[in-house]
């Protein structure tokens, strides 16, 4: 972990405990198996509301406290440990970040306060298709009078049921294959033309489907100037994938914790497994994952902070890094756990299901290998 | 910078526009062998450099040094670097410059000083050392080459191993047993002897990267004189101590002129041999994708080094993660070497010749030799015992260590 100041160590310890004592991987189960329209609990995200994590983002101006994304991604680590399910990372991260980007002053103060108090969901809704494509987005922005009509459809939408305000973006120039032409929409989730339809997923959380059939929105809807929304989109989406970083490493540092703690206990052969050097070799390489994981996560987070012209690259790097390390830690989870491991009973499913979907948001490995690749002129 | 170190620096610019031979401007010798190919200038450069101390300038002027301090030996060696030059007697001595002379000059007498360290300063005698020995590799002090007194000269049977330079050394300092009786650090002497002569024979130790400066070098009734023991009868020990620091000291200067050139990155190095497709993407998607993972494992290297130098700033408990580093840097630098080769093509399956460039051949050399960091400093297979033992705390396994 990185040398954290004494304000990050206090809030780390607040989010430690409170996962540990009041959401432990048992809510996230309860929470599923209660079939919660919304896929989240609602007084766990009152909770969170009330501790001041919708705030860590925003500046003291408008009710938060600017600790910064490397604070933030403190606390989505330790909500990755036990899968807690919350809008937070859509609204006060994705949400927050667009919004503090691209938005005017009267949009900050309508919305950031808003965030704060968790009366306002914002959510991104960028991806159309199966795979994340920001070049590839189609759904048309057209000019009408004093504002625009959105036309369109939006998969997969992180926290799409509960939203209360998507953050689109739409076509207003230019054709798919480029991000030149986009423009980002601040859009009530109550407008006319506007149906979601909630997604059942391997995850269990929430995602929404959204349609858009000739929305009419006001020109002062607009993040940001209009056509030149890619660029705002692209610095918006390596703010989520850091801060999913984070979490997939929680995530992640869990299913290892789970699975080291079963090689010292579990017997077979009159031994306890851990003993077997295939066993601890594949813990340490394991390990060194890990920690390599890690810096990569925290520098993203921490180029963020210090406004480095690095941040695609380490972006690119940690969502790519964590990711393959927790796909290969969810598969050992299962794997070193043997049988207990493939029942409902047991959690570590639960790992498996949310780490595939952890890995596909905001561009899986592969994606992000291309992308590293491009921005490095190969 | 004072007035006395810009008058050296003026005076040294100045000679070494008049003395300096042309023909070797901004060359320079590699560690062993290619002197050859720049000609006689080579030998008339050294006979200068050693007429004016400048060999070894710190060394006093009576054992032929240049009686120079530290920092006048800086501005010296500025000056050369600027001009294109270099001192290439450190090279040519094998040992003697960097770690045989400074323990002379410690624990030699009048008499060892006034014989051995001349011979040095002026790049004529080279040195190898002769420690390590097929059983005493890491454990050196349970070395077993024998010496015995045989009246004004010790006889010296035994062998030792990895002797940097032995086949073409004139004198050798050798780590030898004394007392037998004695615990094994205080019956061990440092003897000097000269190779020349019936009962030392050296083997080259051929390496899979091709000719290496390693030898094996056989003691069979060898003659060290008593006059060249340096430091006490059965205290060899606190010598070699002293000799290996100045070895860790050695690491740094002391080389030949290099271009001082950043070395072409992977990724562009790949497009001028594998090319580009219209994008600007590498022509070879499978290579491009196994560079972009290699760069990331690099680049997580790095920033992992650096997070635990940040992390050791603010606590006063290292963080586990500086265990898995030696595993991290082994992978990164054997897959580069990998890669590179790959990428070449059959041009990175030269051996030697024409035909090959030397960035080629020395990928090859590097692809080879970089087989040995899984090996040294305790095994890919040894570090990960270690983490999962001493860091990860599961039960020992079937092996002790």
């Amino acid at each position: 972990m990185a040398a954290l100041t004494e304000e990050q160590s206090m809030l780390k310890d607040q989010a430690t405990a409170w996962v540990r004592d009041e959401s432990p991987v048992q809510k996230f189960r309860e929470m599923r198996d209660s079939a919660e329209a919304q896929a989240f609990t609602p007084a766990t995200w009152q909770a969170m509301v009330e501790m001041g994590w919708t705030g860590i983002l925003i500046p003291e101006a408008y009710g938060g406290s600017d600790l910064g994304f490397l604070t933030f991604g403190v606390v989505l680590e330790q909500l990755g440990r036990q899968l807690t399910a919350s809008p937070l990372f859509a609204s006060a991260l994705v949400g927050a970040s667009a919004v503090l980007l691209g938005g005017s002053e009267s949009q900050k103060q309508r919305l950031l306060p808003a965030v704060v108090k968790g009366s306002e969901i914002l959510t991104l809704a960028a991806d159309e298709g199966p795979r994340h494509a920001p070049a590839a987005i189609a759904l048309k922005a057209q000019k009408r009078g004093g504002g625009f009509k959105l036309t369109g459809t939006k998969s997969f939408v992180v926290e799409g049921m509960a939203a209360t305000t998507f953050i689109v973006a739409a076509r207003t120039a230019g054709k798919p294959g480029s991000v030149d032409g986009l423009t980002l929409f601040l859009v009530p989730a109550s407008a006319q033309g506007i149906s979601r339809t909630r997604l059942a997923t391997v995850d269990s959380r929430g995602y929404a489907n959204v349609v858009f059939e000739g929305v009419d929105v006001g020109d002062d809807a607009a993040l940001g100037s209009i056509g030149s929304g890619g660029a705002l989109l692209e610095q918006v989406l390596d703010r989520a994938r850091a801060g999913l970083s984070a979490e997939m490493l929680g995530t992640a540092a869990q299913a290892f914790d789970m699975t080291l703690d079963y090689l010292k206990t579990r017997e077979q052969f009159g031994r306890v497994i851990g003993s077997f050097q295939a066993l601890g070799h594949r813990a340490a390489m394991l390990f060194t994952s890990m920690e390599l994981a890690r810096s990569c996560a925290e520098a993203a987070l921490q180029a963020i902070d210090a406004g480095r012209d690095d941040v695609p690259e380490l972006c690119s790097l940690a969502k790519c890094r964590v990711g393959d390390f927790l796909h290969e830690m969810s598969n050992q989870l299962i794997q070193i756990h043997g049988g207990i491991g493939m029942t409902d009973e047991f959690d570590a499913g639960f790992y498996l299901k949310r780490a595939r979907v952890l890995e596909s948001l905001y561009g899986n490995q592969a994606f992000h290998r291309d992308r590293y690749a491009r921005l490095l002129g190969f | 910078m004072s007035d006395e170190l810009n008058a050296l620096r003026k005076e040294a610019r100045d000679w070494i526009a008049a003395n300096f031979p042309k023909s070797l401007a901004g060359k320079g010798i590699g560690m062993e062998g290619d002197a050859g190919t720049l000609g006689p200038d080579l030998e008339i450069w050294r006979t200068r450099l050693a007429a004016k101390g400048w060999g070894a300038p710190t060394w006093p002027v009576e054992y032929g040094g240049g009686g120079f301090s530290h920092p006048q030996a800086r501005v010296i060696n500025e000056a050369l670097t600027a001009a294109g030059a270099f001192n290439h007697i450190p090279l040519t001595t094998g040992m003697g410059i960097t770690m045989v002379g400074p323990t002379l000059l410690e624990y030699g007498t009048e008499d060892q000083k006034r014989r051995h360290l001349p011979g040095i300063a002026s790049g004529e005698v080279r040195w190898c050392l002769g420690l390590s020995e097929p059983n005493a590799g890491s454990d050196l002090a349970s070395l077993s080459t024998k010496a015995v007194d045989n009246g004004d000269h010790f006889v010296l049977n035994g062998q030792k191993t990895w002797t940097s330079g032995a086949d073409i050394s004139h004198w050798c300092g050798a780590l030898v047993r004394t007392d037998p009786k004695a615990a094994k650090r205080d019956g061990i002497s440092f003897v000097m002897l000269p190779m020349d002569q019936p009962g030392v024979e050296t083997r080259p130790i051929r390496l899979i990267a091709g000719a290496s400066p390693f030898c094996e070098t056989f003691f069979n009734d060898a003659i060290a004189e008593k006059s060249d023991l340096l430091g006490k009868l059965n205290d060899g020990w606190s010598v070699v101590k002293r000799l290996l620091q100045h070895e860790r000291q050695s690491q740094t200067g002391a080389r030949g002129a290099s271009s001082g050139a950043k070395p072409t990155p992977i990724h562009v190095l790949a497009k001028t041999y594998v090319g580009t497709n219209e994008d600007g993407s590498l022509a070879d998607p499978d290579l491009r994708l196994r560079l972009v993972d290699h760069l990331m494992d690099a680049k997580a290297h790095g920033l992992t080094i650096a997070r635990i130098t940040a992390e050791a700033r603010g606590n006063v408990e290292v963080s586990a993660a500086a265990s898995i580093l030696k595993n991290s840097a082994t992978k990164v630098a054997q897959i580069k070497a990998e890669l590179t080769v790959e990428l070449m093509g059959a041009q990175g399956l030269g051996w030697e010749g024409a035909t090959f460039t030397n960035t080629e051949l020395g990928a090859v050399r590097e692809w080879l030799g970089g087989k040995a960091m899984s090996i040294y400093g305790g095994s890919f297979e040894v570090q990960n015992n270690i983490i999962s033992k001493n860091i990860l705390g599961l039960p020992e396994t079937t092996q002790k260590g």
